[in-house]
């Protein structure tokens, strides 16, 4: 019962009474921004970032994160009240949460939101107790062949996972990459790419990168699309789900949880991946797949689950390789990283009171947003109603002061401007960000892997694809090329770019 | 040759500059090393060449499959919202947080569809609170209040 232990330590971390309090800072500031169209959890964490400095490695830890996952059950709210999706990862929660409000069954849609996101939330937490620990001990034992080839299939993962072409995702990693090589070389103390900029002697913010692409390319695409919203103005009675929906919900709600928890593990997955996919197997599954679109209790249960497994699984690749699976989770290595502490699968055995504790305030954090966000759904209402001319100067300034308390330098807020204009101009052309911010993250460690795997094997390249030699490294790539060539064949792509034309 | 997915292509154009950028810049200044031994221009130099070449691959799609015309652009929000930025952390220095604040909201507000004075100075009036009460007094961050000729500020 090793697990049982560990988690007995973790509960003993996070039930104390300072780290209860950031949980719950945490969990309601996800809600909050969840409920909120137009920002998400990626400017939110990063504003937070230079804050977290002056907390406790642990606090500032459980609160992201509880930031994270509550923003899974914020973004089910908006979307069924308003027909509007607060988060990304609700967007198919209003294809039948919305329809549900209008028949006057916004209280069970709600209901059966918080509901399945908290069962998932518990099951998403055994899962990274006890798959975590074997895959940390598993990954002590790499050598940079194996990282090197791990990030590999970390990026053809992202891509393949990303929206719309794969050309052009590949294309952002391999810019990401390069971006993030800016700065000084840490083997020859060269700097590069600095042009006689002192700013960019440590490189280039990854937070400035975040905030930039994610939080100013943002709200300029709201403000130029023009905020459209229809809010559910009746009132929301009979909060619990009849028995007839509990019986239609609780397969889904378990299917969700399922697939949200493996698609969370993978890279570039995450809640966003978890909730399509939810959506799409519900339909397929259902006896009455006619219903779906008009009022589908499936159609909410599902997805909902799906994104809290996935949002809370993806801390799993994050915590145990010290490899980011989505930006939300670069940003937690970010947070790491402000605290000293070099993300890896040594995190577990060097600092096993953060690990726990991060793991039992995740159970913590789904019990509190369970309890609390059904009373609160009345504020959270009236927040809706909030219009955006109010909102989005206020997401600007907040974004300045995260900006501007990282380094007190004028310059870090030109260069999320810049980073503004330039996530603008690729969603013009159709280019994800997200894959380039993985890149940048991972560029750096890439190339000091490549390097030193280099040196150890005397420039020969083929100690990574030689599987008597390295049986993990030449498995990763394989699997790398694979994927490639499944997403490739012509069939399958057009399956991919159904699924990914359905969800706009 | 006509073009028959703008978007496409221009993306294509972009990725390829910057990675011709990135060849070039690396091979001019920064040594390359061997594959043992990599110097600091070897794997930029390398990645570099790798997007010209997958830059080229889009342009090549984008003349041969259609696709759509570049989404226009809007800059009248774009540049507001930067400059919103821009005031906030150069004002913050010489002007101090109400100033940095305030002009950071006006500036930004112009960008929305509607802009009411008496609105937009609420909105302002509470941010300049609530980063005092929040960022100053509770995180204590160490922001300025009054502009730097003030030698005494009232507000601490």
């Amino acid at each position: 019962m090793e697990v049982l232990d560990n988690l007995i330590l973790g509960a003993h971390v996070a039930f104390t009474w300072q780290n209860v309090l950031y949980c719950l800072v945490g969990v309601l500031l996800g809600t909050l921004i969840g409920v909120l169209p137009g920002i998400g959890p990626v400017p939110t964490i990063a504003m937070l970032l230079p804050i977290t400095f002056n907390l406790d490695p642990i606090a500032a830890l459980i609160m992201l994160a509880g930031i994270y996952y509550g923003t899974q059950y914020g973004g089910s709210t908006t979307a069924i009240l308003v027909n509007l999706p607060g988060e990304a990862s609700s967007v198919v929660t209003v294809l039948d949460g919305h329809q549900m409000a209008r028949q006057g069954r916004a209280g069970p849609a709600l209901a059966i939101a918080a509901i399945g996101s908290f069962v998932a939330g518990c099951v998403a937490t055994l899962v990274i107790a006890t798959a975590a620990p074997p895959l940390a001990e598993f990954a002590l034992k790499f050598g940079p062949w194996e990282y090197f080839s791990l990030m590999v299939l970390g990026l053809v993962a992202a891509t393949v996972l990303a929206h719309g072409s794969l050309l052009k995702a590949i294309c952002m990693v391999v810019l990401g990459l390069l971006l993030g090589l800016i700065g000084t070389d840490v083997n020859s103390g060269v700097l590069r790419f600095t042009f006689g900029v002192p700013e960019l002697a440590d490189g280039i913010g990854f937070v400035l990168v975040a905030m930039g692409m994610f939080g100013v390319t943002e709200i300029v695409i709201n403000l130029e699309q023009g905020a459209k919203r229809e809010v559910f103005l009746g009132k929301v009675k009979h909060l619990f789900p009849s028995k007839e929906d509990l019986k239609r919900s609780w397969g889904a709600i378990l299917r969700g949880t399922a697939l949200g928890s493996v698609l969370g593990i993978l890279p570039g997955g995450g809640a966003l991946l978890s909730s399509f996919a939810a959506y799409t197997v519900e339909k397929k599954w259902s006896k009455h797949p006619e219903e779906f679109g008009k009022g589908a209790i499936e159609g909410v249960a599902g997805p909902e689950s799906a994104n809290n497994a996935g949002a809370q699984t993806s801390f799993i690749p994050m915590l145990t390789l010290g490899i980011p699976g989505n930006a939300v989770m670069a940003l937690m290595i970010g947070a790491l990283m402000i605290q000293g502490i070099a993300p890896g699968p040594q995190v577990m055995t060097d600092k096993p009171e953060l690990f726990w504790g991060l793991i039992a305030s995740m159970w913590l954090g789904n019990a509190m947003l369970v309890i609390l966000n059904l009373p609160l759904i009345g504020i959270w209402i009236k927040l809706l109603s909030v219009p955006y001319r109010y909102l989005f100067p206020s997401i600007v300034v907040f974004m300045s002061v995260g900006v501007f308390a990282y380094s007190n330098n004028p310059w870090d807020c030109l260069i999320m401007a810049l980073f503004g204009v330039f996530g603008y101009v690729c969603v013009k052309l159709e280019c994800e960000p997200a894959p380039l911010i993985l890149g940048f993250i991972l560029g750096p460690l890439m190339e000091e892997h490549l390097r030193r795997a280099m040196l150890l094997s005397r420039g020969d390249p083929t100690p990574f694809i030689n599987p008597a030699e390295k049986p993990i490294s030449f498995s990763f790539l394989l699997a790398s090329l694979l994927l490639v060539a499944v997403i490739a064949l012509p069939n399958i792509r057009k399956k991919r770019e159904e699924v990914f034309v359905e969800e706009t | 040759m006509r073009i028959k997915s703008p978007r496409d292509f221009w993306a294509g154009a972009m990725f390829a500059g910057f990675g011709a950028f990135f060849v070039a810049w690396s091979f001019a200044h920064y040594p390359m090393g061997s594959a043992v031994r990599m110097g600091p221009g070897y794997f930029p130099a390398v990645l570099g060449g790798l997007l010209v070449l997958l830059g080229a691959g889009v342009i090549a799609k984008s003349l041969a499959a259609d696709g759509l015309r570049v989404a226009p652009f809007h800059f009248r929000p774009l540049v507001l919202v930067c400059l919103s930025v821009l005031a906030y952390g150069y004002l913050m220095q010489p002007g101090g947080l109400v100033v940095a604040t305030a002009t950071a909201v006006f500036i930004g507000a112009l960008a929305g569809h509607e802009f009411k004075w008496k609105e937009v100075s609420v909105v302002a009036l509470v941010l300049v609170l609530f980063s005092y009460l929040v960022f100053v007094k509770g995180l204590t961050l160490p922001f300025p209040m009054c502009p730097s000729f003030i030698d005494n500020c009232p507000i601490r």
